[in-house]
């Protein structure tokens, strides 16, 4: 892992959650909610993306799409479409997930490769502010496209940490990756990984013992087809409990599917499935 | 990297954010005068409750949103469930003054949601003989959430309230306890995770009367916060029981419990069923809200609110079942 990326995302953690309060107490007019002006994107954007230009909106390149309301704040799908397959001429290198008002703004960073076919992927997250979500897609001729969503924050009782933690911690590193429906030679195939973790963003403190729950979540998903890589994942509590996450990868042969999981506290969790794929029509 | 012990300094800056941020209001006791008494009814000897309306919780105008009751003993008063607010808290203390002079020894809740314990701190005696009773996961799944809960309650317009306006229990249920409100035993029930991991039931044996806090959603549309299976399956064990009375967490109380959970259970079960069905054919999340965004919901107040949210619930749940 890139430690100088991982240091930009940890950053403005800090900050993030009394920007929440702030942009929820002073209602629309505030900066949080002004997809230009909001303070964590324009210091992601200086840091990141310094001096470039980035396409918006890119519809056409990547769609975002998540729903209007967090439902349920714990559990928002999100899904990130490229428009185009990946190939070795001109494919998306990296898609930024950064959710503006969350606790950690960037939650997730994906890297892909030609060999994913597809830069797609579809997550769950967690969103409790009102907040504009981004999909940054940086190509790999170092062209920025963004496309963004605005999610409003769910009501009444709703809220980011998980159902059962209990039940996740005795299931721990449990994995599931499956290939959806037959995969077909030399076409992007649809695949899903679950892997079951509380991912607690340590957070919450325990106000009988006055001690956090230690943080501990899924920080990196790896995964590869036949060696090559697929997917790589740099993740953090954004995620919802139970990470869960669908992708394409291209069969070029057969090969063996593998995902590596790495959590917050160094464990590391593995999971591989032989895939055979069928000749497509010529 | 970020690691855990990178962090614990973070967590400790949340408590300090919300210290700084928010304007900090003193949880006063309802002692002034002018507090008007929630009104309530005596549903069985010495059992008195205030029945919420059906609203999604919010400061704005669901504040009153639970059932909430106190039941009077010869020595004290157990308090179960105090409301969505510390003016609720207040003005069902103001209720319980008007029928006893006794102190409340006992406040109870029946989980972590924030129409059932915001109004908590209105309660509190300072007496170190007073117990506040809860579901041993209780504390954990309330301090998790907490920060979040005060955020909503500020955001849609209520007052700006400071951390201690929750309180925590001092006494936890990991299965069963009894307690005694003199010459009146209650036995306090702690549940596996159904509508939330830290369900508790409260039941008076002198009336056969059981508070079921939201193990029973009558009218308001059943929120699943918890696990579907495991709720579906202490319905079952609610049914078997032997009770005169049920007081549900939303709707009228009930001399029929076994069939005014029937509604409950049938929703739940379509969910169950349309849910797994879909992800058996293979349909993401995202479609299958679409697909069942009306699916079970004839009859009930408040699907807009919740239906989806109960979809997005269930799927993440049975997703892991083989």
């Amino acid at each position: 892992m890139n430690p100088n990326r991982r240091m930009l995302i940890s950053l403005p953690l800090l900050l993030a959650f009394g920007k929440v309060l702030h942009a929820q107490q002073a209602g629309a007019t505030d900066p949080a909610l002004d997809i230009d002006a909001n303070p964590m994107w324009r210091q992601f954007r200086d840091s990141l993306f310094a001096g470039r230009a980035i396409t918006t909106p890119a519809d056409d390149v990547l769609k975002l799409e998540a729903p209007p309301r967090a439902e349920d704040a714990a559990i928002v799908p999100i899904a990130v479409r490229a428009q185009a397959p990946q190939t070795e001429a001109r494919y998306i290198r990296r898609i930024y997930l950064i959710i503006d008002n969350n606790p950690s703004p960037m939650g997730a960073v994906f890297d892909f490769t030609p060999a994913s076919g597809r830069a797609d992927v579809e997550t769950r997250v967690r969103v409790d502010a009102y907040t504009h979500v981004r999909a940054i897609a940086e190509m790999n001729d170092g062209q920025l496209f963004m496309s963004t969503r605005f999610v409003k924050a769910s009501g009444g009782c709703s809220a980011p940490p998980g159902k059962d933690p209990q039940a996740s911690l005795a299931t721990l590193g449990r994995m599931r990756l499956r290939v959806e429906g037959e995969p077909v030679l030399n076409r992007p195939a649809l695949a899903q990984l679950m892997v079951s973790h509380p991912n607690h963003s340590g957070l919450a403190m325990d106000q009988l013992t006055r001690n956090y729950t230690p943080a501990h979540y899924v920080r990196l998903v790896r995964i590869s087809y036949a060696g090559e890589p697929v997917l790589t994942a740099e993740v953090d509590f954004t995620i919802s409990e139970n990470p869960n996450f669908r992708f394409y990868f291209l069969p070029k042969g057969r090969g063996e599917l593998k995902a590596e999981v790495l959590d917050s506290q160094s464990r590391r969790f593995e999971a591989t499935l032989p895939v055979q794929p069928i000749a497509g029509p010529a | 990297m970020v690691t855990s012990s990178a962090l614990r300094p973070q967590a400790s800056l949340l408590t300090v954010l919300l210290g700084a941020c928010l304007l900090l209001l003193p949880v006063t006791p309802a002692r002034a005068a002018g507090v008007e008494p929630l009104p309530t009814r005596e549903i069985a000897r010495g059992i008195h409750v205030h029945q919420g309306s059906h609203h999604a919780w919010s400061a704005h105008d669901g504040e009153d949103v639970a059932n909430i009751g106190f039941i009077v003993g010869a020595r004290c008063v157990a308090v179960i469930d105090t409301g969505g607010s510390p003016a609720i808290g207040a003005r069902l203390k103001a209720a319980i003054e008007r029928v006893t002079t006794l102190p409340v020894c006992y406040v109870i809740n029946t989980h972590m949601h924030p129409d059932h314990v915001l109004g908590n701190a209105a309660l509190k005696t300072g007496d170190p003989g007073q117990a506040f009773i809860a579901h041993v996961r209780l504390g954990p799944s309330l301090s998790a959430r907490a920060p979040y809960y005060l955020e909503a309650f500020h955001r849609d317009g209520g007052a700006a309230l400071a951390p201690d306006a929750v309180v925590y229990p001092t006494q936890t249920v990991t299965e069963r306890t009894f307690i005694d409100l003199g010459d009146r035993k209650l036995e306090l029930r702690a549940w596996p995770t159904a509508h939330t991991d830290n369900d508790l039931t409260v039941f008076d044996q002198e009336t056969g009367t059981l508070f079921t806090g939201d193990l029973l959603f009558m009218g308001h549309l059943p929120v699943i916060d918890g696990q579907l299976r495991g709720w579906l399956h202490v319905i079952g064990e609610l049914k078997a029981l032997d009770v005169k009375r049920a007081v549900p967490g939303h709707g009228t109380v009930t001399d029929d419990l076994r069939q005014a959970i029937v509604p409950e259970e049938t929703y739940l079960s379509t969910v169950l069923r349309e849910v797994r069905a879909a992800i058996k054919a293979g349909v993401p999340i995202a479609r299958t809200l679409d697909q069942l965004s009306a699916t079970g919901t004839a009859g009930w107040q408040l699907a807009d609110e919740f239906h989806r949210r109960n979809l997005t619930a269930a799927y993440a749940e049975l997703e892991w079942e083989d």
